[in-house]
């Protein structure tokens, strides 16, 4: 993993201490930064974040980040998006009505209320891996990770489906496709299987060819 | 399915973990960070800090202590205590601390948690609430504050409500009566405040064996269920707790 040039990146979404104790944890080389300069030069892309879309999207567009993401993207190199992260990375957000990243076809919507739900969806969930990617190896089938969230990816293409998990309804908790993975809830502070799914993306050659051959 | 929450509560005085019984005689049970390593490893869900004696002076300690925390648990939790302003939360959730509870300054001062969920997000933000029986008020509990000594004019279910409506995203309901007496959850105050608000509420005060928490999930219909005594001497595991729950056909993180 030293080879690695590991970016994570800081665009005011959130609280990025605990990825970083993560990388820690694993010796790993890593930038905390907001730059697209950074970005640029990253192998690895970390791409975290809690919090809103509109204000994400607002951060990453003022920065120029929103640009760098779409080259880093579209060069190949690997990204692992979580929670915020995994919902700017589609087209649209029904969070304020929210243009986002476009890097995946899909929409991001809202739990609704209606159905009795506690929302935001907050605490530990199971996830069923519904194909056999190697950032998913050893991960059991139905384990639990931690969640904290009140919109949840729609990709236009089910075949963007990695991951799904039943609140209410069953919605995708992970998407993959070629060389980026995006998970809704947290790994990182997802205990021992968080964690195993940490290393599996840092170890990972970054190329994917099962699936996702409908992305933009 | 959401699963239910076992969070294990740790009171840290002076950097050290203890637990009162009403909040008094506080005895010593341990270094809080092996404490929390211990827990975690044990497949705990969630750990909460309540700096009991949280002062100026010892802001330091304090945030010493969540880093390091943070650096060997990798599940989510919260730290308490004494805060109550912005920059005390801003400093312990860049600590590594997942959320940051606030108690008798949202009492006197409700903004703290409005300005903490738009500049935090709302996920960090929980308001501990101890509430002590009283008929005189319309849902049968009153707020206290300071620790339980300083009664005050609110009702526990409307200062529920007004919190979510704020903007808080979690409340931690401990039970004045109940508290340190490991003879039960107050069942009826867990429900009616977690059927009367739309965000997770945990249970606190009064866990004695793995029973009670069964039935503050089933009859309480709580989220999560905070635990003390019951584990820091020893008399259970988390697992042994989670495999009762299990058993009796609760959703709960299996490690």
């Amino acid at each position: 993993m030293g080879k690695d040039r590991i970016a994570v990146l800081d665009y005011g979404a959130g609280n990025l201490s605990s990825v970083q104790n993560v990388l820690r944890h694993f010796g790993a080389d890593f930038i905390v930064t907001s730059r697209p300069v950074d970005v640029e030069a990253a192998s690895t892309l970390i791409f975290p974040g809690d919090g809103e879309a509109a204000a994400s999207m607002g951060e990453l567009r003022r920065t120029g980040l929103d640009e760098a993401l779409t080259s880093f993207h579209a060069s190949g190199r690997k990204m692992l998006g979580i929670c915020i992260g995994c919902q700017v990375i589609f087209s649209h957000s029904e969070e304020r009505d929210t243009p986002c990243l476009g890097l995946l076809p899909g929409d991001v919507r809202r739990f609704a209320r209606s159905s009795g739900l506690k929302v935001p969806h907050m605490g530990w969930n199971a996830v069923h891996f519904t194909i056999p990617h190697p950032v998913f190896e050893g991960l059991p089938q139905g384990s639990s990770y931690y969640f904290i969230h009140s919109y949840y990816p729609v990709p236009a293409d089910p075949a963007l489906a990695a991951g799904e998990t039943e609140y209410g309804e069953t919605f995708v908790s992970a998407v993959a496709s070629r060389n980026l993975v995006a998970v809704q809830f947290h790994p990182e502070k997802s205990g021992p299987v968080g964690l195993r799914l940490i290393s599996n993306f840092l170890a990972w050659d970054g190329c994917w060819d099962g699936r996702g051959a409908g992305d933009a | 399915m959401l699963e239910k929450r076992v969070v294990v509560c740790l009171d840290v005085k002076d950097g050290r973990t203890t637990k009162g019984i009403r909040f008094k005689d506080n005895v010593d049970v341990g270094d809080p960070v092996e404490m929390a390593r211990h827990y975690y490893e044990d497949g705990v869900d969630e750990l909460v800090f309540y700096d009991i004696t949280a002062s100026a002076e010892r802001r330091k300690i304090r945030i010493d202590t969540v880093r390091r925390v943070a650096e060997q648990v990798f599940i989510p939790f919260s730290v308490g205590g004494g805060i109550s302003s912005r920059e005390e939360m801003r400093e312990v959730l860049l600590a590594g601390a997942e959320k940051v509870s606030v108690n008798s300054a949202a009492v006197r001062a409700p903004r703290i948690i409005s300005d903490g969920a738009s500049l935090f997000g709302s996920q960090c933000v929980v308001l501990g609430m101890d509430a002590r029986r009283d008929p005189a008020m319309p849902s049968g509990y009153r707020v206290v504050i300071d620790g339980g000594r300083t009664p005050t004019d609110l009702d526990a279910l409307e200062w529920a409500r007004k919190a979510e409506e704020l903007g808080a995203g979690e409340i931690v309901l401990n039970s004045i009566d109940a508290d340190g007496t490991r003879d039960g959850y107050e069942i009826p105050l867990t429900r009616i405040v977690s059927e009367g608000v739309g965000i997770p509420v945990v249970a606190s005060g009064g866990a004695g064996r793995p029973e009670h928490l069964l039935a503050v999930f089933e009859e309480g219909r709580a989220d999560a269920a905070l635990i003390a005594s019951m584990v820091h001497y020893g008399d259970w595991t988390i697992e042994q707790i989670k495999s009762y729950l299990r058993q009796n056909g609760l959703p709960v993180r299996v490690t």
